[in-house]
């Protein structure tokens, strides 16, 4: 009986003692640490993906508090939660629109393959023999670099063989985009739909013979588009995301298929049509228009 | 002199050829939990070399000056689950404030330690080999270092393992555990090693 006792007791005492301790050790060692940052916290996504560069989500949102970093750092938290944090940070809500990742090649099977590689499945890696298996040294190698950096499985590699973002599930966090070797992934804003889907930047030649779908220059989009969002850069075309209404002109001009969506040969030649009869017509306006000024002036 | 060849057996002992994870399969759930990257595998070993130190040099003197003069020695168990939770507690609070470097590098992992039955078991083990206070001390240290050699040559296999060839259905745990009981394998090859 005394055994138990005992027991008790002395467990008893020796738990309150360490409470006791620790108690006292919780006031001593407090650190003073704002409650902001934990309000923060709860408003990041907490995948601890590192795609804002900071360690983790509590380095994210200590660096918020301080005003080290945007209130919008954390990409996968989306617009609310960002305003939510802005709110808690007492400032105005950052406007702009959800933006996702966007692979700019769309070659995968139709790039020229220089020679056939077997070594490990990783874009990296493969980059580094003889600076890849592909022809263009712009192009997606398909190994899955991405996918496998990708926290949210947005990423996946396409029927094509070159990998594609589901915008649905993208979070634009950045980690593909660190993970890719040849820089092709960027952000684009996620309610446009008509992307440039080549990065190659080699003169119209070079580019033409090393993939079926790449950017040539050939500038055809530039002159078709109506509202100047199309610009051949550096021997690539690029859109000016500001100014694009999204009306697919450039991808019915295209003669390389290198913007997305794709026009199918058929909304080509009827696009094509339409042109041709718009042509003659212009040209028969014209011609009436002179015939016209001829009479007159006699 | 024969104390030091007592400190340098247990030192062997306790990281090679009684090593916690592969020859006494303690604190396994770390050990595969965290030891997927070398980088946070460095920092668990280190926590729980930290710990397990430091935990049985307490736990040795809770038991020897409160447990043994009640004749509790039968509350070891239940005593030590509360000695070493208070304590990872307190470690956690004294390295936030005196040293934020220390508590950011091991922060993640010293909670975890809490459940980690390595360092329960060297607290028991101590006092199953009546080891003093000194013996205690360096088997709990050492046995740490035999944590930190295991689940840091784990995770740098497991880094390899991404670039090996197996079957697909093998991916992720699978391999790890067959990694581990290979690995549990090799090191029995020190189950023969004597000092003197």
């Amino acid at each position: 009986m005394m055994n138990v006792i005992y027991a008790i007791l002395v467990l008893g005492i020796l738990g309150a003692v360490f409470g006791l301790v620790l108690a006292v050790a919780s006031k001593i060692f407090e650190v003073k640490k704002d409650p902001r940052e934990e309000a923060v916290l709860s408003h990041l996504a907490g995948a601890n993906c590192g795609g804002c560069g900071f360690p983790g989500c509590a380095g994210c949102a200590a660096a918020i508090v301080a005003g080290d970093a945007p209130v919008n750092a954390c990409a996968p938290a989306g617009a609310e939660n960002a305003a939510a944090i802005a709110e808690i940070m007492g400032q105005a809500a950052p406007t702009g629109e959800r933006q996702v990742a966007f692979v700019r090649c769309n070659g995968g099977v139709n790039a020229k393959k220089r020679f056939e590689y077997r070594g490990v499945q990783d874009c990296i890696s493969a980059t580094k023999v003889a600076a890849g298996p592909l022809d263009c040294a712009f192009g997606c190698l398909g190994f899955g670099s991405c996918v496998n950096a990708c926290q949210f499985g947005a990423m996946s590699i396409g029927p094509n063989g070159s990998a594609v973002v589901d915008p649905d599930k993208c979070t634009n966090c950045g980690a593909c985009m660190t993970a890719c070797p040849r820089h092709l992934i960027t952000s684009v804003p996620a309610s446009k739909k008509v992307h440039v889907a080549c990065a190659n930047q080699d003169k119209g030649k070079a580019a033409m013979s090393v993939c079926a779908n790449s950017c040539i220059g050939c500038g055809l989009c530039q002159k078709e588009c109506k509202k100047d969002a199309i610009h051949v850069v550096n021997g690539v075309a690029v859109i000016d995301y500001e100014k694009c209404v999204g009306c697919k002109l450039c991808t019915k001009v295209c003669p390389r298929d290198a913007i997305l969506p794709a026009a199918t040969a058929e909304e080509k030649e009827k696009y094509k049509a339409i042109k041709k009869a718009q042509a003659e017509k212009a040209a028969a306006a014209k011609k009436a228009a002179e015939e016209a000024a001829a009479a007159s002036a006699q | 002199m024969d104390q030091i060849f007592e400190l340098l057996a247990i030192t062997l002992g306790a990281i090679l050829a009684n090593n916690f994870i592969f020859s006494q399969f303690l604190g396994i759930c770390p050990f595969l939990g965290v030891s997927k990257k070398v980088d946070t595998a460095v920092g668990m070993g280190i926590a729980v070399t930290f710990v397990m130190g430091l935990a049985s040099a307490i736990t040795w003197a809770v038991n020897q000056f409160i447990l043994v003069p009640f004749d509790l020695g039968y509350m070891q168990t239940v005593a030590f689950i509360l000695v070493i939770a208070a304590l990872v507690q307190f470690i956690e609070m004294f390295l936030q404030k005196s040293m934020p470097s220390l508590y950011t590098a091991l922060g993640v992992y010293l909670p975890l330690i809490t459940t980690n039955c390595a360092v329960l078991g060297v607290a028991l083990l101590n006092m199953q080999n009546n080891y003093n206070f000194i013996e205690s001390v360096v088997y709990g240290i050492t046995g740490g270092l035999g944590f930190l050699l295991a689940i840091v040559l784990f995770a740098s296999i497991r880094e390899r393992l991404v670039f090996a060839d197996y079957p697909k259905n093998w991916e992720g745990f699978p391999i790890a555990l067959v990694t581990a009981g290979l690995m549990a394998l090799a090191f029995m090859g020190f189950s023969g090693l004597k000092i003197w």
